[in-house]
């Protein structure tokens, strides 16, 4: 009898190692995705960088860009990235609900910030500067709109989370996606901190 | 990468040392104050720091043992952006200078 129960517990013991190492793992596996996704970005900024000053004719950045506009976008991203941090928090603490109220105020400034960007993208194609215009609003649009598309991409994710954990609730299974959507979240965020450097505050000096 | 390590106070003080870097770096750029060498240097010192900020604040990347294979990932991945952003703009800059026809 002694040993049996030995044996469950070491069994258990076992088990939730591996369950731990797993989540390690998969959360190791996102990290070099995401190492993957730097080295994408570079290569947009490099190619920004190079068509930078090929106007073409066109509009220049001090022409099209409005750095209050673009602060506003930035404090909705980082406002985001703050209550994405509240909704992990509430996860470790098992709190189901905060962590879906905290999801949704994530998933309403993450929205604010789409929208505004798409609004910027219709006005600037409506008047003729859309990203056939010349090399450097290519570049702009192909930066500054894979950026957007990462974050459309990540408001979709952080829908699906908000209903696993409304049917489901905090379960090994969804913590661990959750833990990867809030990693991918945050890694928006640095990249727009280069975004809004490079392209609109040094594009206007 | 995110363990019980998430607390309030991490993720409050990542948040406001964003938004002063935020704000030095617009209102750099907006306020016109100063020579555009001086701007454009602190508004390049304020993203590297933001982004070191948030590295550590929000995505908890720390030099303890549990973390060094992230690290090193990421150490291997700033190798190779230096090498795409400084060897494209080294290499175009200089085919720029040989075939673009001189003003003059």
């Amino acid at each position: 009898m002694n040993t049996m129960s030995a044996t469950i517990a070491h069994d258990h013991h076992d088990h939730h190692d591996h369950a731990e190492e797993a989540k390690e793992n998969a959360l190791f596996g996102f990290w070099i995705y995401l190492m993957t996704d730097c080295i994408l970005f570079a290569s947009l900024f490099a190619t920004y960088a190079v068509l930078d000053h090929n106007y073409a004719g066109g509009p220049t950045s001090k022409d099209i860009f409005d750095l209050k506009y673009v602060f506003v976008e930035t404090m909705f991203l980082l406002i985001s990235s703050f209550t994405n941090g509240f909704a992990m928090i509430s996860m470790h603490r098992a709190d189901n609900s905060r962590t879906i109220k905290w999801l949704m105020l994530t998933a309403l400034f993450g929205l604010g910030f789409i929208g505004m960007e798409v609004n910027e993208f219709t006005h600037l194609v409506l008047e003729g500067s859309g990203p056939g215009r010349s090399g450097f609003l290519s570049a702009f649009f192909t930066l500054v709109g894979t950026h957007g598309l990462h974050v459309t991409t990540g408001l979709v994710w952080m829908s699906v989370m908000m209903l696993q954990l409304h049917f489901k609730g905090i379960t090994p299974r969804t913590s661990s996606r959750l833990l990867r959507l809030s990693l991918f979240w945050h890694f928006l965020d640095v990249v727009w901190v280069g975004v809004f450097t490079v392209v609109y505050l040094m594009g206007v000096l | 990468m995110q363990h019980e390590t998430v607390s309030y106070r991490s993720n409050t003080t990542g948040f406001v040392l964003s938004l002063l870097l935020t704000l030095a770096s617009f209102g750099m750029a907006m306020g016109g104050a100063f020579p555009p060498s001086i701007s454009i240097a602190t508004i390049v010192l304020s993203a590297v720091l933001q982004i070191i900020v948030q590295m550590h604040f929000f995505l908890h990347l720390d030099a303890s043992s549990e973390q060094r294979w992230n690290v090193l990932a990421f150490a291997y991945t700033l190798i190779i952006i230096v090498f795409v952003v400084a060897g494209t703009l080294w290499i175009m800059y200089n085919t720029g200078i040989r075939m673009m026809p001189m003003p003059n």
